[in-house]
Order: structure tokens, then C-alpha cells, then sequence
């Protein structure tokens, strides 16, 4: 009866390198469209690393090799003809720390659209409509509309993170992805980030990257445990930690290392 | 008289001053000492600026109260006539023109191709190229200044005979060029140090949005780094204004109002260092030449003032 389930991310036999020292091993996993899915595992154990191959911002270092294949939305990304820029338009990234540029609120938010769309077609109604929106998507907008001038650094971490993902709406990403963006934040700071997911979910396809487990708990939809390099499993996060699937899945979720 | 052995915990009973336990007094006092010394070498910069300026004013002060002598003169004039018998003028606006047209030429070539190879070295280059360049870039700021006077006055010179049609090869161009090959390594290492300065993370930010490398660089890199890049240009420019060897060879050394950029002309540094040795010492053109060294103390004093504040500026924004 259910219509077929549609993956937004798919991996296969995704092997990848840090010079010497194998960093992925065969991963081979699918993420579903418009759900929100965490990477939990241990230190070390590839979650940032897979994250970050899925906008191709890994390979900025030069002793990086990668092998396999990864679709997005049905094109494999490694093909000799995909633009970087444009799958990272397609692919926005929300850091660990909060890293708006020192400029001001209102260019942080239309940074994105200043790159990639010529300059004649931007006019100040567009920018400010497309500000305006995505802060308003945050829940921002009341806080930041007179201060669209002050330095984005200036901001309060939490509201630096919001800004951060206001950024990536007006470019109307299909994907976003956050590598712990919670972790440099308070508790208050924490929920509003994951209200946020909440929102933004379904729109968006949310692949987070966490630390905190009780957070892929509360916020995920699916889970995709990994460890030394390897994917575990992935089951729908309720699943996942009521009833694994395996023992060393189990003991971590146990706290008997990690 | 017996050593006293280092004691455990509870120390020399005796010990008129109260000490951490366990501690011998030398180190107590040694590290009293270190602080002291320290303190001085900080303060000593201050000591040095301000005794250098007391002893160059000291030498010049007495033509202010000369009665021939005339202030307003001295800086609007073009004529420099120091040994004539019958005509004695001290005019020094032409030989500040001369420094500040060389010192602006310079910066003209040196700005752009000292910031652009900073962004190649920081930012474009893989890392045994940067390593090479940035060796390459100390070993050109240690060539003395003197065979940078020689090459202006031999290569340079025909060179530019030979292009521009010059009647003489040594001018403004040639000292430009020279000077501009000098204060480039300069604004390289220490705009390079400011654009290593910015944060990983913004380069990240710009890079997951999808900025090409060169939107980084203009979008993201030159405004986040904006405040070290002006201090690398004003050293540039202080290195241009203060050079002496390099720009006595190097432009001619004629006293003149430049025209064209291919016109000798001579510069504050390069009288100093010609006409001292010749001026009888306490003559008038002695102390004229010591009032120069106060009016290059004062351009190079409002410049640094000058950036200082515009950091500050740029800063509050």
C-alpha cells in the first residue's frame, strides 16, 4: 500500500582515506528523503568523516582518497561532471562551532545567493526578501530585524548557530548536513536547535552527526550507528535503541565503551 | 660557615622573608631578578624612541632660533642651495617630493604584487611550493640595500635606457622599482601571516556554501584579514620612506621637482646620508641636515598615527 520509500542519500562500497590510515570502510547505506537521520559511534569511528563526504568538503586536504560511489537524489556525485559548486548548493553544512563570517547578519544570510546567482539579478528587494525569510524560518527574525547591520560574530552562540542555518535556506538546499552543532551550545541553546530541526524537517533531509545519544534519541527519525571506520547498522531510531540488531551496537548504547 | 642542604617542607626556620616551602631563596630571588630585567627590555623601547628623538632634535634645535633662518622655508621651498657662497638655501619640499613620488611609485608596484603573491603562497600553492617561495621571499628581504643600489644603477639603469628612451636611466622609475623589489617581501611574509590568521572555520563556511576559491578570497579572506593586510602595506611603506643606500644610487640624486616618472630626483634619506660627512659639524648646514632627520621623524611618526587610527576604525566596524 505505502508508496515506495524514497532515499535522498545512497552510498555504496564508499571506502575513503586519510593518506595511509583508512578512515571509511565498504560503507553502504541509504538515508531517507525528509527525515532527520543521526550518525552516532564512538570517537574516530567516521561519522564526521562520511558526513563530510556527502558535500565533498573532505577533499580541501590534499591526502585525501576516496573510492566508491555516492548518490544523491539519484546522481552519483563522484562523476567526472558534477560542480562542486553546485552540489554544495545543493548540500548546505552546519559546523560544530558556530562559524558565521565577520560580516554582517544581512550578507551572512545572502552570502549563498551573492555567489551563485549573477549580480543583475539580485536586487535589494529580492535580498531582503530572502533574508527576511530565512530568518524568519529560524526564528530569528523578531530578535535580528534591527540589527541586520551588526556583525554576525557579535551574535549569541545560539543565535549564531540559527544564523548559520538560515544561511543555507535561501539557496533551497535538498540536504543539510550538521556535524554536532549542538555541542558548543548550552541546554536552552540545544533545544532550540532541535525545535528547529523539527521545523525544518520534511522540507529538508537532516543528516546530524552527535556525540550525545540521548539527543539522537529525542531528535532522530533514523540512526545509523558506526564504528573503527565501518557501519554497523541503521534502523529507525526507536528501533535502534529498544532492540538492536547487534551486540556491539548494544554495548555502546549500554555506555560499555565509547 | 656551612651550607645550608635544601630543606623538606617546612624550610629554614630562621628565614627573615616568608617563602613558598621547599623553595631555596636564589630561586626566589633569581626569578625577582628575571622579572626585573624583563621589565626593562620592555620599557627600554620607549627609552630608545625617545632619547634617538631628543638627540637629533637636540643637534638641529639651535637654526630654529637662527634668525636667517626661515621655517616656512625650509619646508615649501624647492631650493636646496646648502654650500653656496653668495645664495645659502635650505628648501626641502623637492627632495620631499622626491621621497614621497619614489615612495608612491613603489607602493604602486609593490601593493598589488605583494598582496597577490600572498594570497598565491597562503592560499593557491601546494606545500613544498609555499615552503620553497616563502625561503626564497626571507632570502630576498636579506639582500642589502646596497646591492640593491647596485643592480639599480647598473641593470635597472640600462634597462630603463634602453626602453624608455630616458637620457639617464637612474630616476623615480628605477628608484621605484627598486625600492618596490624591497618592501615586497615585507607585505608577503606579513600579509601571508594575516591571511594564515583567519580562522579555518570561515574558509569552511565559504567552501560548504559553494564560493569558488576565488570568492573565498575576495569575499571571505581579504575582509576577515583586512586589518593585518593594512599593517603589512604600511610597513612597506615605512621600509620605502626610511631606505637610504638603495634610493642614493638608484635615483640620481638630482635635486628636482619631478615631472614625469622619468626624472631623477633625490631623496630626505640620501642628503642625510651624502651631505653629513661633508658638513662641518655645528655649521647651519649641519643642524639643517639633523632638522631633516626631524621632518622624516615626523612623516614616518603621522603615518603609523595614520593607520593606527584607521585600524582602529576598521576595528569598531
Amino acid at each position: 500500500m505505502s508508496a515506495p520509500v524514497k532515499y535522498s542519500i545512497q552510498t555504496r562500497d564508499l571506502n575513503l582515506w586519510y593518506g595511509d590510515f583508512q578512515a571509511l570502510k565498504n560503507v553502504t547505506v541509504d538515508i531517507r528523503h525528509g527525515l532527520i537521520t543521526s550518525l552516532i559511534g564512538p570517537s574516530g569511528c567516521g561519522k564526521t568523516t562520511l558526513l563530510r563526504c556527502f558535500n565533498r568538503v573532505n577533499e580541501r586536504y590534499g591526502y585525501v582518497t576516496t573510492k566508491g560511489e555516492i548518490r544523491l537524489l539519484g546522481k552519483n556525485i563522484y562523476d567526472p561532471d558534477v560542480s562542486l559548486i553546485e552540489l554544495r548548493r545543493a548540500v548546505g553544512m552546519v559546523f560544530q562551532r558556530p562559524n558565521p563570517l565577520p560580516i554582517s547578519v544581512y550578507e551572512n544570510v545572502v552570502f549563498g545567493l551573492r555567489i551563485h546567482t549573477p549580480r543583475r539579478q539580485l536586487g535589494r528587494g529580492v535580498l531582503d526578501a530572502a533574508v527576511e525569510k530565512a530568518l524568519t524560518e529560524v526564528g530569528l527574525w523578531t530578535d535580528l530585524k534591527d540589527r541586520l547591520k551588526q556583525r554576525a560574530t557579535e551574535l549569541q552562540l545560539e543565535q549564531q548557530q540559527k544564523l548559520c542555518i538560515a544561511r543555507l535556506l535561501p539557496l533551497k538546499p535538498d540536504i543539510i548536513l550538521m556535524d554536532e552543532p549542538c555541542s558548543a551550545l548550552d541546554v536552552e541553546g540545544t533545544r532550540a536547535i532541535e525545535e528547529l530541526m523539527f521545523e525544518l524537517k520534511g522540507r529538508y533531509t537532516i543528516v546530524i552527526v552527535t556525540h550525545n545519544m540521548a539527543q539522537a534519541r529525542r531528535a532522530s527519525d533514523e540512526c545509523i550507528f558506526m564504528l573503527l571506520g565501518e557501519l554497523i547498522e541503521r534502523r529507525r531510531t526507536e528501533d535502534l535503541f529498544l532492540n538492536p540488531g547487534d551486540s556491539r551496537t548494544a554495548e555502546y548504547i549500554e555506555g560499555r565503551y565509547g | 660557615m656551612t651550607e645550608i642542604p635544601p630543606m623538606p617542607a617546612a624550610g629554614n626556620v630562621a628565614a627573615p622573608v616568608p617563602r613558598a616551602p621547599g623553595r631555596p631563596r636564589w630561586a626566589v630571588v633569581g626569578e625577582r631578578l628575571l622579572e626585573w630585567i624583563i621589565r626593562l627590555c620592555g620599557i627600554s623601547a620607549i627609552l630608545f624612541v625617545l632619547g634617538i628623538f631628543y638627540f637629533v632634535f637636540a643637534k638641529a634645535a639651535p637654526i630654529l632660533l637662527d634668525k636667517e633662518f626661515s621655517l616656512t622655508e625650509f619646508l615649501f621651498s624647492t631650493k636646496w642651495y646648502p654650500t653656496s657662497e653668495i645664495n645659502v638655501r635650505y628648501g626641502t619640499l623637492a627632495l620631499t617630493v622626491g621621497t614621497l613620488a619614489v615612495t608612491l611609485l613603489a607602493m604602486l608596484i609593490a601593493v598589488p604584487f605583494g598582496l597577490g603573491a600572498a594570497i598565491f603562497v597562503s592560499e593557491f600553492c601546494g606545500p613544498r611550493l609555499k615552503e620553497t617561495l616563502k625561503i626564497v621571499i626571507e632570502l630576498l628581504a636579506a639582500i642589502p640595500s646596497v646591492v640593491w643600489g647596485f643592480i639599480g644603477l647598473s641593470v635597472m639603469k640600462t634597462v630603463i635606457e634602453k626602453t624608455t628612451g630616458a637620457p639617464v636611466g637612474v630616476n623615480v622609475l628605477n628608484g621605484g622599482i627598486i625600492l618596490a623589489l624591497m618592501s615586497v617581501p615585507i607585505i608577503v611574509s606579513i600579509s601571508e601571516d594575516a591571511l594564515k590568521a583567519v580562522p579555518d572555520s570561515y574558509r569552511e563556511a565559504g567552501i560548504a556554501l559553494g564560493a569558488t576559491r576565488w570568492q573565498l578570497v575576495y569575499k571571505v579572506l581579504l575582509p576577515a584579514a583586512k586589518t593585518g593586510l593594512l599593517a603589512a602595506v604600511l610597513l612597506g611603506v615605512g621600509r620605502a620612506i626610511g631606505e637610504t643606500m638603495a634610493v642614493l644610487m638608484a635615483t640620481g640624486h638630482a635635486v628636482n621637482v619631478p615631472t614625469s616618472v622619468l626624472d631623477p630626483v633625490r631623496t630626505l634619506t640620501a642628503t642625510i646620508a651624502a651631505e653629513l660627512g661633508e658638513a662641518p659639524e655645528g655649521s647651519n648646514h649641519y643642524r639643517v641636515l639633523f632638522l631633516i632627520g626631524v621632518l622624516l621623524f615626523t612623516i614616518t611618526f603621522v603615518i603609523n598615527l595614520a593607520a593606527d587610527l584607521v585600524i582602529r576604525g576598521i576595528r569598531r566596524k
